[in-house]
């Protein structure tokens, strides 16, 4: 192992005044696979874009076997033998798994693109790496997992030595991550070498020989895995302690503000929701755990009038609210902090505070017979970004210049504020830093607190585990199990999340 | 007339109006694989027709009857020189493509009249073309009973030439590796960069030939139709050729087979005089037709069309 | 901040008219004429004397209209290109309720013919929208159809109902229930200047308030940037697109109106869609579909093109220069990254130099 395929010797990489990397060094060595550890912004993905060809250093050199190099573009990078799996798969959704993996470097017979020559060639890889993949579906079609073995097949197909994952797991069920770091053994025992960002510890644990700490721009720390305790990394990650738990009040659960019977919902022809039932109480946050494309996402759609329900009854406070519109059911009490905040949560372009009132600025004092009174709507603006400690320049500011965080925050706060009797977060914590993490959960948690019902959907067990006071698992629209997150593990949840109910599981 | 005459007269008039069509939308379809939106197709036409025009005014005498031929492919030319603004805008200076697309369209009216005062001493029109496309009737092709007077008689010969574009098109597009990588970048130009492909060029590229085959489009309309130019030659055919483009779905075959519709649908107030059954019905009637049954077509089996995915973003690289 | 953003959408559209003015002057002394003289009378044809201002004032009241009609629409996201059939329909309907109803009288006449232009470009502009708001019909291709429809059907009607046989042309409209009025007529030296223009300016104001200060605007802008976040806020997005469609058709229909019974007093068969649709959207483009902004931009490209005409009336340059030098102006706006490129690097070597200055 002491041979280094790659060593990152001083490297600063400024935006404008703002330095992203900050005098990092780092080696790989062959068969080795290494873990980058920091937190959203703490500077990982700029290293690695460095490495990968995307970006150049400001300061700094970069060797590959031993040679100092620079690279113009990923084609160089390429050259090199340096293969990169972006947390953003870069597929074509359009074109066929096979299309993906050979574009831009397509085997050609008289002129044409030699599909044969190609299929041969993947296939001899896809058995040597035991890699599954479908060479003819549309990559529309395919999971998230199987997307992901097509990136690592695009870059053994490029003869690459020295992978990069950028935050490999994020959209992975827990076997697919099994499955992931069975990949990486493999492609490590076979010589290649391996840099996986994440925040995730569990996997480092699992996974990586070695890990390198990054914050703010820096390394703190470069240690063997085997020998610290996840806590220890977590805490170098942060440069604090963190919370993993929030503080569960005393409250009365008696009241079922969400009764949900017999739900069923189409999606494209096809049944996304099978005869569920669910109910959400006062004072009780249910924590609904699943793999992404399960039926969560139509689910809520279909509980917030977004989506059509086919049959089925949804209850509010005793009233139904079944294919009610969208207003309805928010003036019934429901608030919403959706999974996509760019695309359904705000309006980019608009302000703070018009965001902040888009979802009351037609009743009054906002809406004076068809007028908008701004001079409220800023004040309105105003208060909350004080109260949700919303870092910002001005409430007349495009909330598209925010940070994820703030920008979730944005989201929060105009779902707290509105007073919900029900509160639903679909993955409200998705992309944003730690301390907005924390921050999100322990407003969420107050909402509990003060006697609302929340239904919460993660794609993050932790997350579910330590927000709820139930959790019932979705697995192909259906609800196949409900657990006691106090006596539940990872594992055991993972288990039910790949369809097994309890009974089988045991 | 007998009903072969009469299928003769409607296939081969259609031919004439579709062939500028299939040139043109096949034109946006390069444009808008690579990601650009083209609404200047227009003026791309324009330009085709006007510089075909004055290529065949000037040289018919010295090259006789391969003139109109080769004007067809001067006004491709220019069609080019002419796209090198849109591509600039949009590809270098991160124009909005519409803006740009609108740009070609007001440019190309002004400047080709105003060229055309200046070459023909004031006037806003240039002279009649004294030799055109014409027909042509296929030697031993047109010999085949029924199907040979229909289809291979006194017939549209640039058309044929334009269908056989479109399946070039096709194969260029789907089946060579310029042609996937071109489409690569008008669906995801990220991961087309990450994999060292060029976006920039080739999106350059799908707006060059654009430019071409829509300049061609243009000269073929002087070159068999209108048989001079003036501000009304090109009226609204370009538009009417993105109509085909997103009526075939962003498709060389279905941009082709939209575009020969058109035509159909552009020949009939002419062809229907001569249809018995045809010839008691108002003429308005005829030309309102093609774009009522586009839209409702349109409603009724596309819905939404199913652009590619980048189509009208602007790729911007960071360093 | 914020007051850097706003010189910088003021300095952009003036760079980019005056480097329009100088592909105009580029050209024209490639081919040997001389700008300065030309555009010394295109100043004075679009300005030199109360009748040209007038000419041009009343020039600019269907491009202010067209334009915020496109820009409306724009704003709700809806690329619509509609507005030369919107505007003919708006024309037709206006000049045959003049004509139909010639007994009633003058000002009903009038108000009856603006809200008869109005709802007909509504109704054209409102198809497009229900299509798109309810099967997802794209509206470039759906208003494009509509042009040339509303085209054919137009001359259809003139020639089958309005036209005596053998004419192309409608009968003129009653005195009573035109625009241009002897007191305009008089005032501005016998132009064709009609109350149309203060109607015009009102719908500018009017569009802007909407825009900035109403329920329904704010929906509009809402939907135009982000549908799904609309959806989801609760608004009614089909509705919305809807509304936005009509109010777009309204203004391109008033255009017609206007233009009909204040401009030409009755309407001819043509051969093609009428070009002011089109130069709407460029109107619309120069301001950055900013409705008090397109006031100027309205007033220079109706200069533009009534002072264009006396280029070609005073000397053997072409008129057509003036499309030229229009088309570069909206090619250099849409081009403004290079300009805020050049702008930037401007301010980094002023930047870099001032230090230098402090440093020694």
């Amino acid at each position: 192992m002491s041979t280094s395929v790659v060593e990152m010797r001083h490297i600063t990489k400024k935006f404008g005044n703002f330095k992203a990397n900050d005098d990092i060094s780092l080696t790989l060595h062959k068969g080795e696979i290494l873990a980058l550890l920091g937190e959203n912004g703490a500077g990982k993905s700029t290293l690695m874009g460095m490495l990968s060809g995307l970006l150049k250093p400001t300061e700094g050199q970069i060797l590959v076997e031993g040679k100092e190099v620079e690279m113009e573009s990923p084609r160089d990078a390429k050259k090199l033998g340096i293969g990169m799996v972006h947390q953003h798969f870069m597929l074509i959704p359009a074109f066929t798994v096979l299309e993906n993996i050979i574009l831009g470097e397509e085997p050609l017979k008289g002129g044409r693109i030699d599909y044969k020559k190609a299929s041969q060639e993947i296939e001899r890889l896809a058995e040597k790496y035991q890699l599954d993949i479908d060479l003819k579906a549309k990559v529309a079609d395919i999971t998230v997992g199987m997307q992901q073995r097509v990136e690592i097949m695009k870059a053994l197909y490029r003869k690459a030595n020295i992978f990069i994952f950028d935050e490999p797991t994020a959209a992975l069920t827990p076997q697919e991550i099994d499955q992931l770091m069975k990949i990486f053994r493999a492609l490590a025992d076979e010589g290649k070498s391996i840099i996986f960002i994440t925040h995730k510890l569990k996997e480092i644990k699992e996974a990586a020989d070695r890990c390198i700490v990054i914050r703010a721009g820096r390394v703190i720390d470069d240690v063997m895995v085997a020998d610290v305790a996840e806590e220890k990394m977590a805490e170098m990650m942060v440069g604090r302690k963190i919370r993993t738990t929030v503080d569960k009040a005393e409250v009365d659960q008696s009241k079922a503000v969400l009764e949900v019977k017999g739900l069923n919902v189409e999606k494209h022809g096809l049944q996304a929701v099978k005869n569920l039932d669910l109910t959400v109480h006062t004072g009780e946050i249910v924590g609904v755990a699943g793999v992404d494309g399960n039926g969560q996402s139509e689910l809520i759609d279909a509980l917030t009038g977004m989506r059509k329900i086919k049959s089925g009854s949804v209850k509010i406070n005793g009233k139904e609210y079944a294919n009610h519109p969208v207003r309805e059911i928010t003036e019934a009490g429901v608030g919403y902090i959706p999974e996509d905040r760019q695309v359904v949560g705000l309006v980019l372009p608009m302000t703070i505070s018009e965001n902040l009132a888009l979802k009351n600025y037609y009743r009054k004092p906002f809406n004076n017979h068809g007028i908008l009174e701004y001079a409220d709507i800023n004040q309105n603006g105003k208060d909350l970004i004080e109260k949700f400690d919303i870092r910002s320049q001005s409430e007349k500011e495009a909330v598209g210049s925010l940070s994820g965080g703030n920008q979730q925050k944005v989201i929060v706060a105009r779902e707290i504020a509105s007073k919900p009797d029900l509160l639903i977060a679909a993955n409200p914590t998705r992309g944003v830093d730690v301390g907005a993490i924390e921050y999100i959960h322990e407003k969420i948690n107050d909402e509990r607190n003060d006697g609302r019902a929340v239904l919460l959907v993660s794609f993050e067990l932790d997350e579910i585990l330590k927000l709820s006071d139930r959790v019932v698992v979705m697995h192909a629209g259906e609800i196949v199990g409900e657990i006691d997150p106090k006596n539940t593990s990872a594992e055991e949840l993972g288990l039910m999340m790949a369809g097994k109910k309890i009974a089988d599981a045991e | 007339m007998s009903l072969e005459t009469i299928l003769m007269t409607v296939f081969s008039s259609t031919l004439i109006y579709a062939a500028p069509l299939i040139f043109t939308a096949l034109g946006g379809t390069f444009s808008e694989r690579s990601g650009i939106v083209n609404v200047g197709l227009e003026g791309m036409m324009i330009v085709g027709a006007f510089s075909s025009t004055v290529f065949t005014l000037s040289f018919s005498n010295a090259l006789g009857t391969a003139t109109p031929w080769l004007s067809i492919l001067v006004g491709g030319f220019f069609g080019f020189l002419f796209s090198i603004l849109h591509a600039v805008a949009t590809v270098n200076f991160r124009a909005d493509h519409i803006i740009s697309g609108t740009v070609l369209n007001l440019l190309a009216p002004g400047l080709c009249v105003f060229l055309t005062r200046i070459i023909y001493n004031g006037k806003g029109q240039t002279p009649i073309i004294e030799q055109g496309l014409g027909t042509y009737t296929f030697p031993g092709l047109s010999k085949i009973p029924v199907l040979g007077k229909i289809l291979f008689t006194r017939t549209s010969l640039v058309a044929y030439f334009a269908i056989l574009i479109a399946i070039v098109s096709w194969y260029f597009l789907y089946r060579t590796n310029v042609g996937l990588r071109l489409r690569s970048v008008g669906e995801n130009p990220v991961a087309a960069d990450t994999l060292g492909i060029n976006v920039y060029k080739y999106r350059y590229l799908g707006v060059l030939i654009s430019g071409f085959l829509g300049g061609m489009g243009g000269a073929v309309m002087a070159q068999s139709i209108t048989m001079n130019f003036s501000s009304n030659t090109i009226s609204g055919q370009g538009f009417m050729a993105l109509a085909a483009m997103i009526f075939g779905k962003w498709h060389p075959i279905g941009a082709m087979g939209a575009a020969l519709f058109f035509g159909l649908a552009q020949s009939l107030p002419i062809t229907g005089a001569y249809i018995p059954l045809l010839s008691h019905v108002n003429s308005v009637w005829f030309q309102v037709a093609p774009y009522v049954i586009t839209i409702i077509v349109l409603v009724i089996f596309l819905g939404k069309a199913v652009a590619p995915a980048a189509d009208g973003t602007n790729y911007i690289k960071n360093k | 901040m914020l007051k850097g953003k706003n010189k910088n959408a003021l300095i952009i559209p003036l760079l980019a008219v005056l480097s329009g003015f100088i592909v105009g002057a580029v050209l024209m002394l490639v081919f040997g004429y001389n700008p300065i003289q030309n555009y010394v009378n295109l100043f004075a044809g679009a300005f030199g004397d109360v009748y040209s201002v007038s000419e041009t004032l009343r020039n600019m009241t269907p491009l202010l209209l067209t334009g915020l009609g496109f820009a409306v629409s724009s704003k709700a996201g809806f690329f619509n290109i509609g507005g030369p059939g919107q505007y003919l329909m708006g024309w037709f309907s206006a000049v045959v309720f003049a004509l139909h109803f010639h007994a009633l009288p003058g000002i009903v006449l009038i108000i009856g013919s603006i809200l008869c232009g109005a709802l007909c470009g509504a109704i054209w502009s409102g198809i497009a929208g229900v299509l798109r708001a309810f099967f997802g019909t794209s509206e470039v291709i759906s208003t494009i159809m509509l042009n040339y429809i509303a085209l054919y059907y137009v001359n259809y009607a003139i020639k089958t109902w309005l036209a005596p046989k053998g004419s192309d042309s409608s009968p003129n409209i009653p005195k009573k229930a035109s625009l241009c009025t002897d007191f305009l007529q008089n005032l501005t030296h016998g132009s064709t200047f009609h109350w149309g223009f203060f109607l015009a300016i009102l719908c500018a104001f009017a569009v802007w308030f909407y825009f900035n200060k109403t329920c329904s605007g704010f929906e509009v802008r809402s939907v135009g940037m982000n549908p799904s976040a609309s959806r989801y806020a609760g608004m009614n997005v089909k509705k919305t697109i809807i509304v936005a469609m009509i109010i777009s058709g309204i203004l391109a229909g008033m255009a017609g109106a206007l233009d009909g019974i204040g401009n030409y007093q009755n309407i001819s068969v043509s051969n093609s869609t009428p070009s002011v649709g089109f130069d709407g959207m460029a109107v619309a483009l120069l301001a950055g579909e900013n409705p008090i902004g397109m006031l100027f931009s309205a007033l220079l490209f109706s200069a533009l093109q009534i002072g264009g005409l006396s280029i070609s009336v005073l000397s053997t340059t072409p008129s057509e220069i003036v499309n030229v030098v229009m088309a570069s102006i909206i090619f250099f706006v849409g081009i403004k990254y290079a300009f805020e490129m050049l702008i930037i690097k401007g301010v980094i070597k002023k930047g870099a130099k001032a230090k230098e200055a402090g440093n020694q």
